[in-house]
């Protein structure tokens, strides 16, 4: 608002733009590593340790595997798991917080509680005691995100039907005899939806990373899955003696990945909101 | 008065949100698949089965569940949180010899990107879109999506593997007699843990400093002082600072959760012996005992935050006082 610079194309075209080639990169690390043929990244005892070159741009690992192959389907593996964890979570947030705006009273009071105690235990720890408890492998890990990362959407949710409760075609349908439930289903639930949408894109990118710090830490995904855990748990050993290239390249893609769930949520945000159109 | 209630209901919640906590961690340890009875005494023991049943009995694994949390509780209050398989010693002791090593961990870097957060964000807010504010942007908003232990992994490769700036890992220098490691020795090993947790938690902060800062800045209030004539110097040091020195400090008391996890992944990386990498060395010998008491102390931590956080900002903030006058 302050600067008055002319930029080539309006906020909603770019936001368009940014949340396009974020679905192009992510879609494409998808499905690319999920029909990957698993000789590209076959292991090559006689290929040992090679640095980043043209017949291997990651280089490989102490098993002669190529870092590339191996990162896009491990990528691809994570994106797998954090969207399904997180689409899991992002409908128990949104059950919890319509509930607990629209029916309150001891509801509400139950739901917060629950909310502060998920919130109380550190991430890391709880992921790890559900994984744990689940027996680590896919299923842990994968029940263990799911279970964990709904306490700060259900508090976005909640905020939001609070509002919207309180406005007048919400108070008219209540006085005009209709039932709670069907007014959260016919009026709440379709204004929420924005909202939720935003922030289903906004716990992609944590969902992700929390697989990979679980699988990281060895309570995740099986070693013989090629993940960004698996991988950057594996270069740890080697790092000590300079294979820089194991942790480097690995960790960039997933770190794309992540700034782009990020960038096309906050994009999200832009052109959901009816204001931006002005800009 | 009101206060003075307003933190003991506080407290009160804490209270019973502890006891909820140690349930549910209670529960996830006991139905987790490891037979305690087999990760005490190992596979491969000759010991007969009716030891094994003597010992179960013993240890009262065939209670109900509701019974041994009660017997498990009772202990733990008593300062019994029994005995660590992983390191054959009480639980409580283990977890208050490598609470030392963590605190001072996350201490400093708590410390270390609250302040420098704070700058950085202060010199971005009063002059956004200048060069400065966009490079120190961008590279927040990378730093907000880069996983900890990747980048403590770059890190130890670049600063000691390559340039051997600092030790690779460990607290204290390999080969040296316990008595004459100085203190010098051991800020030398905590240097890069620290330096790792501090870039890892600032971008949090810097954001959030601009962000309030721009606010303020379009806010009447400055204008107003502007037009009475006050200097920039004195409008950042009457106005902006006070309105946001509390809400900083406040979210870098509620931020100890993401500061714990963030612990947890560099001391694993930096074989650092503090709890996180008790956590997963509990985890991985299905150390039950240990297990549940960290995961207790950790939820004890994060609340403990929070509670600091509540309380600043429920009975600190002149205008939440104000609020409750008028009602």
């Amino acid at each position: 608002m302050l600067s008055e610079r002319r930029t080539l194309l309006s906020g909603r075209t770019r936001a368009a733009l940014i949340i396009g080639a974020a679905a192009v990169y992510l879609l494409g690390v998808l499905i690319w590593g999920g029909l990957l043929c698993p000789d590209t990244y076959a292991v090559h005892y006689e290929n040992k340790f090679i640095a980043p070159c043209r017949d291997h741009i990651f280089g490989t690992d102490f098993m002669g595997r190529d870092m590339f192959y191996r990162s896009v389907r491990g990528l691809s593996t994570s994106i797998i798991i954090g969207v399904l964890a997180a689409a899991v979570s992002s409908v128990i947030a949104l059950i919890f917080g319509i509930a607990s705006a629209v029916f309150g009273g001891w509801v509400d009071k139950v739901i917060n509680f629950c909310v502060d105690l998920c919130m109380g235990i550190p991430h890391i720890v709880l992921l790890l005691l559900i994984s744990f408890m689940m027996g680590k492998g896919v299923k842990g890990i994968t029940v263990a995100v799911a279970l964990t990362h709904w306490p700060g959407l259900t508090r976005i949710v909640r905020a939001e039907v609070l509002q919207i409760r309180s406005s007048q075609y919400v108070q008219t349908a209540y006085k005009m005899g209709k039932s709670r439930f069907n007014v959260a289903v016919k009026h709440i639930f379709p204004h929420v939806i924005p909202a939720y949408l935003i922030g289903l894109m906004l716990l992609f990118p944590h969902a992700i990373m929390h697989e990979a710090a679980v699988t990281f830490l060895g309570f995740g995904l099986p070693a013989e899955m090629p993940s960004i855990g698996v991988i950057l748990s594996e270069a740890m050993t080697y790092i000590v003696t300079g294979k820089w290239w194991l942790a480097l390249f690995p960790g960039l893609l997933l770190l794309l990945a992540l700034i782009l769930f990020d960038a096309a949520g906050e994009n999200l945000k832009k052109l959901l909101n009816p204001m931006s159109g002005n800009e | 008065m009101k206060s003075g209630r307003k933190i003991f209901s506080e407290i009160l919640r804490v209270i019973l949100l502890l006891i909820c906590v140690s349930l549910i961690a209670f529960i996830l340890v006991t139905k987790a698949p490891v037979d305690p009875l087999v990760s005490y005494i190992g596979t491969n023991s000759s010991l007969s089965q009716e030891a094994k049943d003597e010992i179960s009995e013993y240890w009262g694994l065939n209670d109900p569940l509701p019974q041994r949390f009660l017997t498990w509780a009772d202990h733990a209050l008593h300062g019994d949180m029994g005995q660590s398989i992983t390191y054959k010693r009480p639980v409580i002791d283990v977890i208050a010899e490598r609470m030392t090593y963590s605190f001072s961990l996350m201490f400093i870097a708590w410390l270390m990107s609250g302040i420098l957060g704070f700058c950085l964000g202060l010199v971005c807010g009063l002059k956004p879109g200048s060069i400065f504010d966009r490079v120190c942007k961008t590279f927040c908003l990378v730093l907000k999506s880069a996983p900890t232990f990747w980048l403590g992994l770059l890190f130890l490769s670049v600063f000691a593997v390559q340039l051997k700036w600092f030790p690779i890992g460990m607290s204290v220098p390999i080969g040296k007699l316990a008595e004459d490691v100085t203190l010098g020795d051991r800020l030398y090993h905590l240097a890069l843990p620290a330096i790792t947790l501090t870039v890892v938690s600032i971008s949090e902060v810097v954001l959030y400093t601009r962000q309030k800062i721009i606010e303020i800045r379009n806010s009447d209030f400055i204008l107003y002082a502007q037009a009475r004539g006050e200097r920039k110097g004195q409008i950042v040091r009457r106005h902006i600072l006070r309105n946001i020195a509390l809400p900083a400090v406040t979210l870098q008391f509620a931020s100890f959760s993401e500061l714990f996890g963030g612990m947890a992944l560099a001391e694993n990386i930096f074989a650092y012996p503090g709890l996180g990498t008790a956590t997963t060395a509990a985890a991985l010998n299905g150390d039950v005992p240990l297990l549940l008491g960290i995961a207790v102390f950790s939820a004890l931590f994060v609340f403990a935050g929070n509670l600091i956080a509540n309380i600043l900002y429920g009975v600190f903030d002149p205008r939440t006082k104000e609020a409750e006058y008028v009602k």
